[in-house]
């Protein structure tokens, strides 16, 4: 192992430790304000994969996220198990997903842009409208959270911890996908699928399997969210979530694996954070996203290449 | 019978509006290939400065429009082409979407800020009349609204189609290199479309505001089915802005009426999937060989 | 080609495309025997890049059949084309840019190894970097190996995509223009790499090429094309000859 290797490793080593450590300084709110993070960097990893690293479009990453959701809290209130739970959410979205890769298929860009965002539109109206299912516009109460070995899971730092977990566990996951012949065929999707094709790599195949593991991805997501906020309405999984996660994917610097991390930082943290600035905030937040589109396109973590290249 | 006369009036007026706020989606794209996300926040955006001329400076609404015609040239106009879409173009499209959905958030706050969460009267240019058409009651401002619509879509056309400057904006759109061999200045006739696109949005603010009536957050499903209705009736033609428009509204109108009004939203997206699907070049839209 | 008993690699049937009143391939016929390098070449718009893609299924021909080994793949899009062992170049250049040069030979290979899942679960490198290696040191492109293609020079880059077609030992390689843009130093390289991997590695190439002086010495057969016919086809050496094809050129 070279020298700046064993560096990078402990640094993350630290990272996780000090995340594992940090809700016994934190009162409650700002247990649950980072357990948001991890639920967000969850459903960001997946998008990624389908922004990032195989060049897609989405803007309909919180419909997988309210479809995780959803699944998760019906499947709960109906007493199923936890660990049976986060596959079945993961599953349904992994399913609805190829079916969004169809359009990709066809169409591109801007087209591609409008497709997505009308699947969030149409996730949102199907959440609000069926309310035999869903419980319409007042959404779901009381879901549960999890019980695991028989040990159910009450105290917020400890479903924390489950969080952080299963997002390490994911990010461990979506790190081994990448450096796999797959993240190659993603990455050659990206950038020339004509090249592509002719040298038999199907982009057919890996655009839907972007969408898919993308959207899997959100579902999981979902099923963390459910227990978190313990309550599910329509208005959490709108277009302007999707435009959140893909703005959490874009800002951290798309198509790089840490992206969804610092993202998820500026999206779901700051906002907390600079509360004082109250009905100011949102206008600054707005401005401030298109002077940093600006002057660093690719993103926060583009700016060590930029200091670099000078 | 009289319902469903007075659902088609009322949602072919409601997609006049769609139509002209399409319209400058389609110019956008063709010009420079732009995605605009803030659309709808720039149909919002002179509202309220029409109506910050006309309760704070008191003026009457026809010198107030024009003079947030003219604001808004220069700010949504001039200013969003030279400060955001210039220095972003270059680097594809995903960048240019984040930018504009920031631009979005922001102008809605920021109308948020100044005018608070309320709900505002907004004038309406035609008299709050009904007039008897053939035996059925229908609202003159539906009708105005239709009127001029159809005369700014054509107009539109005529411009783009019968003038030198119209012409020059088309052969930049279909091939920006070749435009510039020409010698038309690519940059200026660009600029042109950014400005049409700016005076169009202060048009579909005057026309919509008294129906929707004055909220920070009025352009979120307007700008959405704007580009629904731009891609419904294919990008190459404002007569398909203006087809894809009035077909969103009406159908939108019927759906509310006889189907679920809880699906109303979904008209737009469903007839967009099948056009993509069936049609990617819209219903008007020339068909476009692939690029190999 | 004589007409032996040996079935043709490659077999294109009298082949015609009109676009409205134009005819751009009228008629041609051709083969290609397993470890032949042919040659296309001919003024421009005599039709050769309109046979290419036709061969490479892009575009789809009026009448006449194309036949790889025996089989019908008219029209067959570029990916089954590549899995049946058809390699190809472009005329542009075609590389994947944000990943690096090994990468890129890596991703032009490793489809043709196993199943989809196999691969989900196989190494990093798909069992192909020591062929990939090879092809670098032969492309000598190692001290690059590591950088990304798309910040290559344009020679560089060439050579990556070139290397990129070869890399699953196809059968059959469609080479368009190999010499366009690249410096006369880089086409001596190219010309003996072609030969060497055609000695090797016993690939068939197909090259469209303006620049005469590489075709005659880089291929065993020369069919030069004029108005969408075949004017002349054989050895360099009668093509050379040929007055016909010095006509067509000049009155280019």
């Amino acid at each position: 192992m070279t020298l700046p290797r064993i560096l990078r490793w402990g640094a993350l080593a630290i990272a996780i430790a000090a995340l594992w450590l940090l809700p016994t300084t934190l009162k409650s709110y700002g247990i649950y304000i980072l357990t948001l993070w991890c639920v967000y960097v969850i459903a960001g990893l997946g998008l990624n994969l389908t922004v990032g690293y195989a060049g897609q479009i989405s803007l309909g990453q919180a419909g997988f996220l309210g479809i995780g959701a959803y699944t998760a809290a019906l499947l709960a209130k109906l007493g199923v198990s936890y660990l049976l739970i986060v596959p079945a959410s993961a599953s349904l979205c992994f399913a609805i997903g190829i079916g969004l890769g169809f359009p990709a298929l066809r169409v591109q860009h801007h087209y591609l842009a409008f497709a997505t965002l009308g699947f969030n539109m149409l996730c949102f109206l199907v959440f609000r409208n069926e309310d035999w299912l869903t419980g319409g516009t007042f959404g779901i109460n009381d879901i549960p959270r999890p019980v695991l070995f028989g040990y159910r899971i009450t105290r917020a730092a400890d479903f924390y911890q489950l969080t952080l977990v299963m997002m390490i566990a994911l990010a461990a996951l979506m790190a081994l996908l990448l450096r796999s012949p797959w993240g190659r065929a993603f990455a050659a999707l990206r950038d020339n699928p004509i090249r592509a094709e002719s040298v038999g790599i199907s982009t057919t195949f890996y655009t839907l399997m972007a969408f898919a593991i993308g959207a899997a991805f959100a579902g999981v997501a979902g099923a963390l969210f459910a227990p978190l906020v313990g309550f599910i309405e329509p208005a959490s999984f709108t277009v302007t979530n999707s435009l959140a996660m893909l703005l959490m994917v874009i800002v951290g610097g798309s198509g790089r694996f840490f992206a969804p991390a610092i993202g998820a930082v500026i999206v779901v943290l700051l906002p907390e954070w600079l509360r004082f600035a109250a009905d100011w905030y949102l206008a600054v937040f707005g401005f401030l996203i298109v002077v940093m589109m600006v002057w660093l396109p690719g993103g926060l973590l583009s700016l060590p290449d930029r200091i670099a290249r000078r | 019978m009289t319902d469903l006369f007075q659902l088609l009036i009322s949602g072919i007026a409601t997609g006049g509006c769609y139509a002209l706020a399409a319209l400058g989606f389609t110019l956008l794209w063709q010009a420079s290939g732009t995605i605009n996300f803030a659309l709808g926040e720039m149909v919002m955006l002179p509202a309220f400065m029409m109506l910050f001329f006309i309760r704070g400076a008191g003026l009457p609404l026809g010198i107030a429009f024009l003079l947030t015609v003219t604001v808004s040239m220069l700010v949504l106009g001039v200013g969003f082409k030279r400060l955001v879409v210039d220095p972003l173009i270059r680097h594809g499209v995903i960048p240019l979407v984040i930018a504009t959905l920031g631009l979005s958030i922001g102008f809605k706050n920021l109308a948020r800020v100044a005018y608070s969460a309320q709900v505002f009267t907004f004038p309406s240019i035609f008299p709050d009349q009904l007039i008897n058409l053939a035996g059925v009651r229908v609202s003159v401002a539906d009708l105005g609204t239709l009127a001029l619509a159809c005369g700014v879509a054509v107009g539109v056309q005529l411009l783009l189609n019968r003038t030198l400057t119209g012409r020059a904006m088309q052969a930049v759109a279909q091939n920006r290199d070749a435009a510039r061999v020409l010698g038309i200045d690519a940059d200026r006739m660009v600029m042109y479309a950014f400005l049409i696109n700016a005076a169009l949005a202060a048009l579909t603010a005057l026309l919509v505001t008294p129906v929707y009536l004055a909220k920070f957050d009025m352009g979120d499903g307007l700008g959405v089915k704007a580009f629904y209705a731009a891609i419904i009736g294919g990008f190459s033609s404002s007569r398909g802005a203006l087809l894809g428009g009035v077909l969103v509204g009406v159908l939108e109108n019927l759906v509310g009426a006889y189907i679920s009004p809880g699906y109303k939203d979904g008209v737009a997206l469903l007839l967009f999937l099948v056009v993509i699907v069936f049609r990617p070049e819209g219903l008007l839209g020339q068909p476009q060989a692939r690029r190999v | 080609m004589t007409s032996d008993t040996m079935t043709a690699l490659l077999d294109v049937a009298d082949i015609r495309k009109s676009y409205g009143a134009i005819k751009a391939v009228d008629g041609v016929s051709l083969t290609v025997a397993a470890g032949e390098i042919l040659g296309v070449i001919g003024p421009n718009g005599s039709g050769k890049t309109t046979l290419f893609n036709t061969i490479l299924g892009q575009v789809a021909p009026n009448s006449g059949r194309v036949l790889f080994e025996g089989e019908d793949i008219t029209g067959l899009p570029s990916l089954r084309l590549a899995r049946r062992g058809i390699g190809r170049t472009f005329q542009s250049l075609q590389v994947f840019g944000r990943l690096s040069v090994r990468d890129n030979l890596i991703a032009a290979g490793q489809e043709f190894l196993d199943t989809a899942t196999q691969r989900l679960f196989a190494k990093p490198d798909a069992g192909l970097g020591s062929r990939a290696d090879e092809m670098i040191a032969l492309f000598n492109l190692g001290h690059v190996a590591k950088r990304e293609a798309g910040r290559l020079s344009y020679g560089q880059q060439k050579l990556v995509d070139i290397a990129m077609a070869f890399m699953p030992a196809p059968r059959l390689v469609l080479l368009d223009e190999p010499c366009a843009g690249v410096n006369p130093a880089l086409i001596e390289e190219l010309l003996g790499l072609l030969l060497r991997l055609n000695q090797d590695q016993g690939g068939s190439f197909i090259v469209i090429e303006h620049n005469m002086d590489f075709v005659m010495r880089l291929c065993g057969r020369v069919i030069c094309m004029a108005q969408g016919a075949v004017l002349a086809e054989g050895t360099p050496d009668q093509i050379r000859a040929n007055k016909a094809v010095l006509e067509a050129y000049l009155g280019d």
